[in-house]
Formats: C-alpha cells, structure tokens, sequence
C-alpha cells in the first residue's frame, strides 16, 4: 500500500463550551480530491485551520508523507507544501492583481517577473487573469482565481479549497472543475471542504464527512446517493419543506425601471429593473455574489430611496418612503447580514425585537417605548421560531448563527408582512434550520403574502420559488417559472460564465 | 500565561465594577507616585479624598465647592454623553460653554440696570440659544458636507476663546470698570444673579439644571424611540438605519443637545460663581466633561456620580497643593490617571481573563 500524502490521527481541539474537533483521523492520499463534508459547526473550518497551521491541536498527530508534521504558523504550513483558498478573500480592491499576489509572498520577485509568471500559470491551468487588472473590477469567480493562482505559484502538494463553489455561476464550477481535475492529474492533492452533495459526487474521490466534531464516516461518493450523504451529515431523516400550494392573487409588489447608483465605492449600480410580484407567489432572485443583491435589498427596505413610481405596494407608489414608512404599509425585509445589518449585536433581543417590530407591533406609545410587550414579541418569535436561548434578555451575539437567523426571519414573519424581502435567509445556517426557515417562508406565501427570496443557493432557490429571476451586473432577468428550468438555463440567466469560456477551447 | 477571551455578551456586574476598580487603582499608583514625590502617600489621599467633606477646618468652604465644580460638570457631561452615545464626538463644550456664557450675560447686560422678575430666564434661554448655535455649526457641516465633527467642533473652541477675549476687551467690558477688561459683575446685579438657592450649600439653579438633565437623560435613553435610536446608532450603524434612523437627524439633534447643555453650564457659571465675563473666564469644564462623561459609562446616574468625584479630586488637589505642597501637575497626573484605568480595566467588561498553560510546542 502506498503512503498515504497527509495522514490525520486523533486530532482533538477543543474550545470552552464546545468541542470542535473529536479525535478526528483520516487520510489524504496523493493525487486525491478529497472532500470534507459537514454542516457548519461540524468541525471543519477548525479542522483545516490544524492543517494549515492557524490553530494548534489539543492533542492528536499529523504525518505528512511519513514525516511528523505540526506547523506552528502558516508560514511553516505553506514551507511543507500545504496551500489554502478561503472561502472569504483576502485581497485588496485598490490594487491590482500582481500586487495582491505579491503582497502575500515571502520575498516576492520584481513585479514584471512575478506578472509573467501569473500569465503563464494562469495559462497553463486554464485560468485567464490580466495581473494588471484592479481587483475591485473583477467578478467573485475572478477574484477566487487570484486566490487560487496565488497558491499554485508557491507548487503545493496540498490544495486545501473551502467552500470554492459558493460564488460562483454553474458554468464558472464547471471551469473550476476542469482545473482541478488537471492539478489532480498532476499529482497535486485536494482537500475540498463543501456541503454541496452533488458537487462532490461529480468531483471527488474520497468523502469525509463530520458531525459535531467526530468524523462519522468514510465513503466514495460516486457510490453513495445524495440523500445517504445527507443523512450522515444531519445524523437524522431531514424533512423537506412542503408548500401548499396557494393560488397567485393580485399584483402585491410592482417594481418598473428602477435604477440606482450605487451606494458604495466598489458596490453594483442597479440598472432599469421590472418585476411584478403577485400576492402568494414567492419569487427566487439568484445570481453570483456582488451583481446588486445587497443594492436591491437596500432600495426595497427603504434604507436607499428611489424615484416614488418605481416601486409600488398594491399600487400605491412608496420609492420615496422611509423604512418605518414601508414597515407601516406592509413592505417587510430582511437583509444578509445578520450581525450589524439585521440586528445589533450587543443588544439584547428584546432591544433588536424593537429594532424593526416598533411600526407594525405597536411597541411605542407616543415615542415612548412598551417594554412589556417588546419582551412579550421577543418571546414569541423565540417561542414561535423554536430559537435556542436562555431568554430575550441575551445579547444577540450570544446566539449561532442559525438561531439569530431564525430569530431575524421570524422577527419579520409574526408581524404579518403582505411582501416579505429576503436576502441570503440560509446563509451559514445549520439544515434543520434552514428548513425551518424556509418552511415559514413557504407558509408565509400559503397565507397570500407575496415573498422575494434572494439567495445564492441556486439548491434553495429552486426548492421554495415559484418563479426565478437572476441579477447580473445590477440588471434582472425576466422571471420565469422554476418548474422545468435546467441548470444551463439558470447558468445562462445569471450570466453565463463571466466570458471565461475561452479558456479551456484547446482542453 | 494570560489569555484574553470575549465574553459570549457584556458582564453587567463588571459594567459597574470597573468604575470603583479605576478608582481605587488610581489611588494606590497616586499613593507610589506621591511616595516618590516625598509625601506619605495615606495622608496625601487623605486630603484629596477625605479632607474637602469632613475634616472640620475646610469642609465648610469645600463642601458647597463640591456642587459648584459638580453642577457644570455633569450638565456638560450628559449632554455629551448623548452624542458619545450614537457615535459622534463633540469634542468642542469648552466652545459652546463660553458662548452659552457670553450670549446669556450679554442679555442680561444689555437690560442692566432693569429690575425685573423676567431678566434671569431671559438668559437662561439665551444660554442654551449661544451654546446650540455654536454645535449648529459643526452638526451642520458634518451633515451638509460630512466634514469631521472632531475637528470642527475643538477649533471653534479657539474661535471661542478668542471671542470670549474680545468681549471682555471690547462690547461686554464694564463701562465702569476703570480701564480693566471684564464685564460689570452680575453679583451687583440682583434681577441677573444667580444665586445659591439654599443659602451655604452651592446649589444653584445650574445645579439643579443639572440633576433634571440627569433625569432627562435618563428617560429618553430608557424609556424613548430616540434614546433607543441613539443607542442602536452608537451600537450598529448600518442596523439603526435599516430600522429606519435618520442619521443627520439624529447629528442634528445630539450635537445641538450637548452644545445646548454646554450653553447652560456657561450661562449659570458666568451669572453665578464666577460673575463676570473675562479673559480667562472658561476653566476647562468642557474638557474634563469629556473625561466625566466617560468615568460615568456614559450612563447617566454614572455621570452624576462621576462628575462629584471629579469635583472632589479637583478641590481635594487645590487642598493638596495648599496644603502638602504637592506640585499641580501631580495633581493633574492624577487626574489623568484615572481615565487611563479606567480605560484599562473596561476591558473586563467584554472580555474574561484566562490563566492558561503556556502551550507545548
């Protein structure tokens, strides 16, 4: 039997309160794509961080090639062969491509010897990249090629790649694919962490799947169904959210030619948008990451105003109003990011209850606050939402991120919105979770109020939507029925590849 | 080995805690520093701690300075702490509280030598009218143009300065007064004095201001949508404006607070302890505010507790000085100290320290 490249025994680490990684041993073997499966909290962030060198194990060994391997420090980590693609990058907008990838190298060579080398990597793995582009202009599949080039200049013989797929468009995975395949044929080894069952039946070798810090078992996904490695994962039967079946009623929510410039430096401008959404219709808006998800959320919640007649609730035109103005007229929303944006983290839930409960909850009586029954909403959504807390007086950091997500989509549910907009509601959440949520979203819809659901979990979107529509560069496709639409359609309506084809014609 | 780890939310036990640990830190490093200065460390807390309420040879002159110093403190205080609250840094009191004084004893000076019952609240609205004027101008610049308040609002403290000077040499001076720059004393001036309310105890109408600031403060920060918005400003920004703050408002609104609160202290110092506008009439209350205002949590019972201890620390020093010779800037070292524990130490609140094993490598 042939060594084995990275061999993991016992690795245990734990932190107070939780024990994230449960003497977890697996191997790597070489030239293997080997993907590392799990819900978040699983373990496997901790896991990769041992590897990479960011975390030190509690106890447990790790063998690289037969030799003891513990990096103290990335920098050592990198020195052994091991190279690391996070799921969030970590580049800098203002600079150009070179730069990035200079900035992250021991003693980087003069900048028109390292841009050639950029090129002909990038070449030689069908991954076009200008180095002299400025990261800020380029999409999020371009942005994981820097990272990704960044690695293989160093030659690794361990690729470790969390999440890759998240941000990008169905044909950009294929490209990633294809490249993958080719370092695998090279002798380069893979770790891929994902939680995207059919991505790693189509790619991988070899599967390792976590649950709650212990490693439950090995298997071969080309072997294995979708639903088997599911249920390793969960550890129980998952129930798939069920919609009722509502009838479509009037128009609730009538959107014609909006635009806005955008609010930030290196945000997305949206450009001339139409959509008409009826009253128990939920409407799924994908796309990739940065095409103007967040700018939509913004100028439906009220936070941006827009021209008054280019957005209208049950044809009265509200552009203009404010959010509490909006709250008051049915118009409810719930943005991405949960910490900050949705909720204020230090603050207890009772407070972030007020936070947007005020208007349609009566929680104020002539400005002056109803404490009493801002703790009771607070309850209730707890209550209602199965969220998991000691009581509404906890601050909202103290949650994970799957209860304050509950919380969040549950604080808006209960105040009986007649359109409810959600960006990314599953984002980072746990499966039960988000079946939970997605479950109240259908319900939602089951009782006449119309529902956008924007996500980038293509999965999600074609599980609870009854149309689909996709933002590319700040423009909305036409929406369509989600029944009968294939995956190269979808591709095609979120942008198709980005104008990356190019790359593999000779391949 | 030391570990700092973050509390899963802020411990309010140490929220209270810290205040009184800064305090009685402060004391032991002020107790070594005095030491090295060649004084008995106990007997110099003794005379800034102690002396000014109880020993029975001071205490009646210190103790009615302890609300004279505490009053402008705390008005000042919890007007900052408002905006300090939501984010935005009024830095410039000191400016607010001399125009505060000179708008409201130019009203009163300009109806001299008129008895009448409605001189003093006259002044007093042209107090606040000076002091929220003079916040105007940062609030509106940082609203208009998003210029930093920081900056504006501590140079307008100069511009202040240099008109307070101009006053006193020029359109307020006592056509009376000999040649020597300074407005008439408002002593002399009954229908605009203001004076001890309880004979002997140095509360006046500023102080009592600003015992109802603490309570008003109080209420809007607990009880109101605004004090609500304010503190979600502070905690979250982009959160308080998805649940439909409107920023410049709210910079309109904490900006003109505080500098109308600042106006006040100005306008019942100048009308009371100090009585006259002068050269060097401003003390540096807006400042040492900034130090109340944070010594207090940015609570407002906490600022009423802190601003006593501050305007003890202050006549306990003056008796220091007097009467350990104790160098001033021992004094102000001290005083300095205090916001830097307390600083210090406010880490606890957030965050618990571990002893932990150095790790084996």
């Amino acid at each position: 039997m042939t060594q084995p490249l990275l061999k993991i025994d016992g690795l245990t680490k734990a932190y107070p309160g939780v024990v994230a990684n449960d003497s977890v041993s697996f191997e790597i073997g070489e030239g293997e794509i080997h993907a590392l499966l799990g819900e978040n909290g699983a373990g496997k962030s901790t896991l990769v961080k041992m590897i990479y060198g960011l975390v030190k194990p509690d106890s447990g060994t790790m063998q690289m090639r037969g030799e003891p391997f513990a990096p103290p420090e990335p920098r050592a980590a990198r020195a052994a062969g091991v190279a690391m693609v996070f799921q969030h990058f970590s580049l800098f907008d203002a600079l150009d491509v070179a730069e990035n990838i200079a900035l992250g190298m021991e003693d980087p060579p003069p900048m028109r010897d390292l841009a050639a080398r950029i090129r002909s990597v990038s070449e030689e793995y069908g991954l076009p990249l200008d180095p002299y582009r400025t990261v800020g202009d380029l999409s999020a599949g371009e942005r994981q090629r820097v990272e990704i080039i960044r690695c293989l200049l160093q030659d690794p013989r361990l690729l470790i790649m969390d999440e890759p797929t998240s941000v990008l468009t169905p044909q950009e995975v294929e490209i990633l694919f294809q490249t993958l395949n080719k370092l695998r044929a090279e002798g380069t080894s893979i770790l891929y962490i994902s939680h995207k069952l059919e991505e790693i039946r189509a790619l991988c070798d070899t599967a390792t799947i976590l649950r709650l810090g212990k490693n439950v078992g090995t298997c071969v996904p080309r072997e294995t169904t979708a639903r088997d490695m599911a249920e390793m994962m969960v550890g129980s039967e998952l129930q798939t959210p069920k919609s009722a079946g509502a009838k479509l009623g009037d128009i609730a929510l009538d959107i014609s030619g909006l635009s806005m410039p955008s609010p930030g430096q290196f945000g997305t401008a949206l450009k001339n948008i139409h959509l008409e959404l009826h009253r128990g219709e939920i409407l799924g808006i994908g796309g990739v990451a940065g095409n103007g998800q967040d700018e939509l959320l913004l100028a439906l919640s009220g936070e941006e105003r827009v021209p008054s007649d280019a957005i209208r609730l049950g044809g009265r035109p509200i552009g203009k109003l404010g959010p509490n103005a909006r709250r008051a007229a049915g118009l409810l929303c719930a943005p991405e990011e949960r910490l900050g944006h949705a909720a204020a983290p230090n603050m207890s839930l009772t407070e972030n209850a007020l936070l947007t409960g005020a208007v349609r909850r009566d929680l104020a009586n002539r400005g002056f606050l109803r404490w009493g029954q801002a703790r009771e909403f607070a309850e209730e959504i707890i209550k209602k939402f199965d969220v998991r807390t000691p009581g509404p007086e906890n601050a909202a950091r103290s949650l994970s991120g799957g209860n304050l997500q509950k919380f969040v989509i549950g604080r808006e549910v209960l105040q009986k919105p007649y359109v409810l907009v959600v960006n990314q509601p599953t984002w980072g959440v746990d499966a039960l979770a988000a079946a939970a949520i997605r479950q109240a979203l259908l319900d939602l819809a089951a009782g006449g109020a119309g529902v956008v659901v924007i996500s980038q979990d293509l999965d999600e979107l074609m599980e609870v939507s009854d149309h689909f529509a996709a933002l590319n560069e700040g423009r909305l496709t036409a929406k369509r029925p989600t029944k009968g639409l294939t995956v190269d359609e979808i591709g095609l309506m979120m942008g198709g590849a980005h104008g990356m084809e190019v790359a593999h014609a000779e391949a | 080995m030391l570990k700092l780890e973050k509390r899963p939310q802020p411990s309010r036990v140490f929220a209270w805690l810290t205040p009184l640990m800064a305090v009685v830190l402060t004391m032991i490093a002020g107790g070594i520093l005095f030491a090295m200065l060649g004084k008995n460390p106990v007997e110099a807390i003794r005379v800034i701690f102690w002396d000014p309420l109880f020993n029975e040879q001071f205490a009646s002159y210190s103790r009615p300075q302890l609300l004279v110093k505490a009053g402008p403190l705390i008005l000042i205080a919890i007007g900052l702490s408002l905006g300090f609250r939501a984010g935005i840094w009024n830095i410039g009191a000191e400016g607010q509280y001399i125009l505060g004084a000179i708008v409201g004893a130019g009203v009163g000076l300009a109806f001299y030598p008129l008895d009448a019952w409605y001189v003093f609240p006259l002044m007093v609205i042209g107090g606040a009218l000076g002091g929220w004027l003079w916040a105007m101008i940062p609030a509106l610049l940082k609203v208009k143009f998003g210029t930093n308040e920081i900056l504006v609002s501590l140079m307008l403290v100069y511009v202040g300065e240099q008109l307070l000077a101009s006053m006193s040499l020029g359109l307020l001076k006592n056509p009376e007064g000999l040649g020597f720059p300074g407005s008439r004393n408002l002593k002399d001036y009954p229908s605009a004095f203001n004076d001890e309310l309880i004979a002997g105890t140095g509360m006046h109408w500023g102080v009592l201001t600003a015992f109802l600031a603490v309570i008003f403060a109080y209420i809007l920060l607990n009880r109101h949508m605004l004090g609500f918005s304010i503190r979600l400003t502070g905690e979250a920004p982009r959160a308080a404006r998805f649940s439909g703050v409107n920023p410049n408002l709210l910079i309109l609104f904490c900006l003109g607070m505080s500098g109308l609160m600042a106006g006040l202290a100005g306008l019942f110092e100048v009308s009371g302890p100090s009585g006259q506008i002068s050269i060097d009439f401003n003390t540096g209350y807006g400042f040492t505010a900034i130090i109340v205002a944070f010594l207090g949590r940015l609570h407002p019972v906490g600022i009423l507790l802190a601003g006593l201890l501050m305007a003890l620390t202050y006549i306990g020093g003056e008796l220091a000085q007097l009467m350990l010779s104790l160098p001033s800037a021992a004094i102000q070292l001290f005083q300095g100290m205090l916001l830097f524990f307390l600083l210090a130490v406010d880490l606890l609140t957030n965050y618990r320290i571990r002893f932990v094993k150095r790790e084996k490598a």
